[in-house]
């Protein structure tokens, strides 16, 4: 019964998008839309993203970005945890960093281009640093929120059953502020691409975001929505991963907190 | 086991605080919300920052962390940790003090097995019930063979029937294991059940200490006679034994039967709301029942208070103001008075 009703209901999601790629196809196909050369129909987009593949371009240029967002994504996630970890353990160091955070945290990671661009220059550490600092900030906050809000009770029972103050931060404190570090985490997993995405538009020569503006001046609209297409697939696919990993880390308590 | 001194100890509400518990006592704190019950265990368990001095086996811990003290600490709320399976929290202070694994593991088992918690090893907190928390929470703050064990509330918001269960279990663990024990609750019958001695805490300061009966037959002040319910205490001029579980007791020209099967009564405490009042003679028996003369009325919050006299002996009743709104009472008038005999307390001879 409970398969049963799963099934209909993947099914029942799954229809909206068929019928979105049905509308496509006929508007495409059928010139419905102005300037059938700017609107290529589903199948053509499905042909060329074979093309693509096939000839290794879309290969390339795709594992240029994925190893940018990988390494960005982890040290930005992995800086801003430790930062943040110890923001929320230590309220001297709060005191100390939080108002160049605050000052930092609102300033967009595009923002920032200008800047590394004659600092770093146009290389492969500028993708990775604007993917690091777009990371960095928001883990850093949410990583420091969530520990901050972890009940104190929790704290002191541990005290008074002898843990030490490392053992209390690592086997309590981090574990209980792990949903707040998840949401950083997500969120920051989509937007590392949307990210990428921007810097190699304008500043690099390899990538996914290059190999749009390369389509663009080619007036290669399907090679466009080819790589929105993948943009899109590849944001969804890294929130998804921590969405699993978080379900697998916390998923059996952590609603009950 | 230690005994535990808190010497001109203040916190928040707590002022000048001067208390001993003695070793292997069980002391219970009752008091009324906001009195500093809590407190005290925090200051007790060094989990909270305080004036004066706190005492254990004679040595200051004043400098002494939480980690150190060798407390054992059931807090209200529990705390069990939310993200750790049973037998995890159970071996959370055991793994602390660095003891071997499989060692852990056997004493995990055998207070599992103590605590009749065994199937739940697997269990997350989020999954049990009240009372199984609250095992699983006991014998988290047992596992590392604490001197001292404060127990702030161990049967709130429990059922009435697991909140007894547990108490009953609770007592004989406490004894059996002689350990000295301060246990904080709002129940005054469930302070009598347990107490070696009981303090009764109003606005952070201690009113009375003592032995659970001198609680009812001595309050040393009118907040402590309110508290426990301004009894009425009755002295028996003689008393013999009727048949087994039986005595008849005499005071002046009352003769009551008490279910009792222990020496002579001196006293009898009879609490106001176990007096029933009536303008008609009730039915049944004339077993405790007595006519007496309504001497004084007087309004008690939503409960209305009278005294009447019987004989030489002078009884105060409450009832609710609804109840005696239903009777035509006035002063000066004879009455008819059942006492009910639920909640008997007596000094022997």
């Amino acid at each position: 019964m409970n398969n049963k009703s799963g099934r209909l209901q993947s099914a029942w999601g799954a229809l909206p998008v068929v019928v979105f790629i049905a509308v496509w196809e006929i508007v495409g196909r059928f010139d419905l839309f102005p300037g059938q050369f700017f609107f290529p129909p589903f199948s053509a987009v499905v042909k060329e993203f074979y093309h693509l593949t096939a000839n290794g371009v879309l290969g390339k240029n795709f594992a240029s970005s994925l190893v940018r967002v990988l390494i960005g994504l982890c040290s930005g996630s992995i800086a801003g945890i430790f930062v943040g970890v110890m923001m929320g353990w230590r309220s001297v160091i709060n005191r100390a960093l939080n108002p160049i955070i605050s000052l930092l945290y609102p300033i967009p990671a595009l923002g920032w281009l200008p800047l590394l661009m004659l600092w770093i220059g146009i290389n492969e550490m500028l993708p990775i640093t604007i993917i690091f600092i777009c990371s960095f900030f928001p883990v850093v906050y949410n990583t420091a929120t969530g520990i901050r809000n972890v009940d104190g009770r929790y704290v002191q029972a541990a005290e008074t059953l002898g843990a030490s103050n490392m053992r209390i931060l690592f086997k309590v404190v981090i574990p209980l502020a792990l949903p707040n570090i998840f949401t950083g985490l997500r969120l920051e997993a989509g937007m590392s691409w949307r990210v990428l995405i921007a810097a190699e538009m304008v500043a690099i020569p390899t990538g996914i975001g290059a190999l749009l503006m390369q389509a663009e001046s080619l007036v290669r609209v399907d090679i466009i929505m080819v790589c929105l297409i993948v943009l899109s697939v590849m944001c969804l696919l890294f929130e998804r991963v921590f969405v699993i990993m978080e379900r697998r880390l916390i998923g059996k308590w952590s609603n009950h907190a | 086991m230690p005994d535990i001194e808190l010497v001109n100890m203040s916190r928040h509400v707590c002022r000048n605080v001067n208390l001993r518990i003695m070793d292997r006592e069980i002391f219970v704190i009752v008091g009324t919300t906001g009195a500093g019950k809590t407190t005290l265990l925090n200051v007790i368990a060094g989990v909270a920052d305080y004036k004066g001095s706190v005492l254990i086996d004679g040595a200051s811990v004043d400098k002494v962390s939480p980690r150190r003290r060798g407390v054992g600490y059931l807090f209200q709320g529990l705390a069990l940790f939310p993200h750790m399976t049973v037998e995890a929290n159970i071996a959370f202070g055991l793994c602390a003090a660095g003891m071997e694994k499989s060692a852990a593991d056997r004493r995990v088992a055998s207070l599992m097995e103590m605590m009749h918690i065994k199937h739940l090893a697997h269990r997350y907190p989020h999954t049990l019930s009240g009372g199984e928390k609250k095992r699983v929470a006991l014998a988290r703050s047992l596992a590392p063979s604490p001197q001292v064990l404060l127990l702030d509330e161990p049967t709130a918001s429990l059922d009435h029937q697991t909140a007894k269960y547990l108490r009953t279990e609770l007592v004989s663990l406490l004894k059996r294991l002689e350990m000295t024990t301060v246990y904080v609750t709002h129940d005054l019958r469930e302070a009598e059940e347990i107490a070696d001695r009981i303090a009764l805490m109003s606005h952070g300061r201690i009113e009375q200490v003592s032995t659970p009966r001198d609680f009812f037959f001595d309050p040393r002040n009118e907040f402590v006679s309110e508290f426990v319910g301004m009894p009425n205490i009755i002295e028996c001029t003689r008393s013999r034994t009727l048949t087994s579980g039986l005595v008849e007791v005499v005071s002046d020209e009352m003769t009551m039967v008490l279910p009792y099967d222990g020496g002579n009564i001196r006293k009898i405490a009879i609490p106001p709301d176990d007096i029933y009042i009536s303008d008609v003679k009730p039915p049944g028996p004339a077993l405790n029942r007595f006519t007496g003369k309504v001497v004084e009325i007087s309004r008690y919050g939503s409960n209305v208070r009278v005294r009447v006299s019987i004989g030489k002996n002078r009884l105060l009743a409450e009832l609710p103001a609804s109840a005696f709104d239903e009777l035509s009472l006035e002063e000066g008038k004879d009455v008819h008075v059942v006492i009910k005999l639920r909640r008997l307390r007596y000094v022997e001879s």
